[in-house]
């Protein structure tokens, strides 16, 4: 697969902090993948992210998307146009006051013509489930609809990539559902490349990749599978193991036999009967 | 209580009203309250309060919403009433009154001049979308770039002020219910002191308006906003006929106003 993020030795201090934020992270992201990126609090995943759209330049190292350099200047807009960054409050990044007008807000400031615009915002928003809903006032939508707005608004910029910064932080499990099931329908759908910044376990047990960053560096970097059953790794940085991998380990702990590591419910609950029958 | 600020608020319709273009009715808008102003007896109040009422129906907004926005200014209006009321000279209603037959009738066209500024005003904005306001305001004013005035900056900062009334009205809901319970009194006491218990409300919803303005700023500029060079807009604004017609009946009624008054 070919790369389309590239993140080379980038380190990265916030003016007036003591700290570095990103020490020396190292990445390569391959184009179509779904990676989820996973960290404690203040381990640098919104730093992460904001150098993947030239919001922060690296004070060392470079970040390269799909070949550019994120800090030339001049190609700024290109970057942040192939770029989508959806932030954590949905109330801070929606601009107008009709659904329909937010969405259309970025392709307006590219200067697309204004047919293609309407065309852009209604397919956006078919694609995000909330075409019905085109001309409400945002405020009074529920934060997952609004959040959907938001990636809609993203979308019409016709990225390539699509940067979620902890999405559901702010949301009820109803709401999170459906941000997540959206930006997994972009990515296996539409082909986008997806990054997924969350500290949910659960939301990234379908991911192609998971990522721990730790500290501002890489502290593990594979499967959701793989990561998960690193009880050490996942007791370290203070992640949640998903219910079902906890099952396994208890029942594994207690003389069950269960080889197989799975992170849906379906098919913890196959194995677990397999057993089960077996020892019956 | 704060839910019932009416302020810039939009309610989406089709009426005749609301398909004008924007900017021809901040024009007629403009006609209007001059218009108003050439009203001096009461056949002139009478004309613009039947323009007014001709409007209103045409946009459908319900009068009851219009009164809703005249709620607000209840105690000037009032203040006016009373001061033209005992302050007017001429003829006393009764004998030995001090309230006189000219004073009545003053009150009532004062009451009625202001109550009809807040609905020809809030017609404008009841039946026109803030995106749609700002836009008309924008192109309205383009010339005004010539002399270095920062029109596009203004409409933009007028949008987002709009957009986020909503957003901050309910956070300041949120910090006070916070406050009560915590035992903050905003009801009781002199007026100083109810000045002073608003200060823990005013200081949070600043801080967190910072917060929210630096967020939206990154949310922007994320979305390739760089300023009004080069921008397109989704819904263009176009003159109809019906603006033309518009427009004209405005410049009518206006010419009609000022006849009136010499009269």
């Amino acid at each position: 697969m070919e790369p389309i993020i590239v993140f080379e030795n980038v380190h990265y201090t916030y003016p007036g902090d003591e700290l570095e934020s990103l020490c020396g992270v190292d990445l390569t992201i391959e184009k179509g993948s779904f990676v989820a990126v996973l960290g404690r609090n203040g381990s640098g995943k919104s730093t992460l992210a904001k150098h993947m759209n030239a919001i922060l330049v690296p004070d060392a190292g470079r970040v390269l998307i799909d070949g550019i350099d994120t800090a030339d200047e001049a190609r700024m807009l290109e970057l942040r146009r192939r770029v989508g960054m959806v932030f954590q409050n949905p109330d801070n990044q929606i601009v107008a006051n009709v659904v329909e007008d937010d969405v259309a807000f970025a392709p307006e400031n590219l200067g697309v013509e204004p047919r293609e615009i309407r065309r852009r915002v209604d397919a956006s928003l078919r694609l995000v489930g909330m075409y019905d809903y085109r001309m409400h006032a945002p405020h009074l939508l529920s934060g997952g609809q609004k959040q959907r707005v938001a990636i809609a608004g993203v979308i019409a910029m016709q990225p390539e990539i699509i940067v979620l910064d902890e999405p559901t932080a702010m949301l009820d499990p109803q709401g999170r559902k459906e941000v997540v099931d959206t930006a997994f329908a972009l990515c296996r759908a539409r082909g986008m490349t997806v990054v997924f910044i969350t500290h949910h376990m659960d939301e990234c047990v379908d991911a192609d990749r998971l990522i721990v960053l730790s500290n501002g560096s890489v502290a593990a970097d594979g499967k959701p599978a793989e990561i998960f059953s690193d009880r050490a790794l996942m007791e370290r940085e203070g992640l949640d193991v998903p219910e079902t991998t906890r099952l396994l380990h208890d029942l594994r702990a207690a003389g069950l036999s269960l080889p197989e590591e799975s992170l849906d419910v379906e098919g913890c609950a196959d194995q677990i009967a397999r057993e089960l029958l077996r020892r019956a | 209580m704060l839910k019932d600020i009416t302020l810039g608020q939009y309610f989406p319709g089709d009426s005749i009203v609301h398909r004008l273009d924007p900017r021809t009715k901040i024009v007629l808008v403009i006609v209007y309250i001059v218009a108003l102003f050439q009203a001096v007896s009461w056949p002139g109040f009478i004309a613009v309060a039947l323009a007014t009422a001709v409007c209103m129906a045409l946009s459908r907004i319900p009068p009851k919403t219009m009164f809703k926005g005249v709620k607000p200014m209840l105690f000037i209006i009032v203040l006016t009433a009373l001061l033209n009321l005992f302050y007017t000279e001429g003829t006393p209603v009764l004998p030995g009154w001090i309230i006189t037959r000219e004073g009545v009738s003053r009150a009532c066209q004062m009451v009625l001049r202001i109550v009809l500024l807040i609905s020809g005003t809030f017609l404008l904005t009841y039946t026109t979308s803030p995106i749609a306001l700002t836009d008309g305001l924008e192109l309205l004013f383009k010339p005004l770039k010539a002399l270095h005035l920062p029109v596009h900056e203004m409409t933009m900062m007028m949008s987002m002020a709009l957009r986020f009334i909503p957003t901050l009205i309910s956070e300041t809901d949120k910090i006070m219910s916070a406050q009560k319970a915590r035992g903050a009194d905003f009801e009781t006491g002199g007026l100083v002191r109810r000045a002073r218990a608003l200060l823990p409300i005013l200081v949070p919803l600043f801080v967190s308006a910072f917060r929210r303005a630096d967020e939206l700023a990154v949310a922007m500029e994320s979305r390739c906003y760089h300023g009004g060079e080069g921008r397109t807009r989704m819904k263009q604004l176009s003159i109809h006929r019906r603006d033309w017609i518009a427009l004209l009946l405005g410049a009518a009624f206006l010419a009609g106003m000022i006849v009136l008054k010499g009269l």
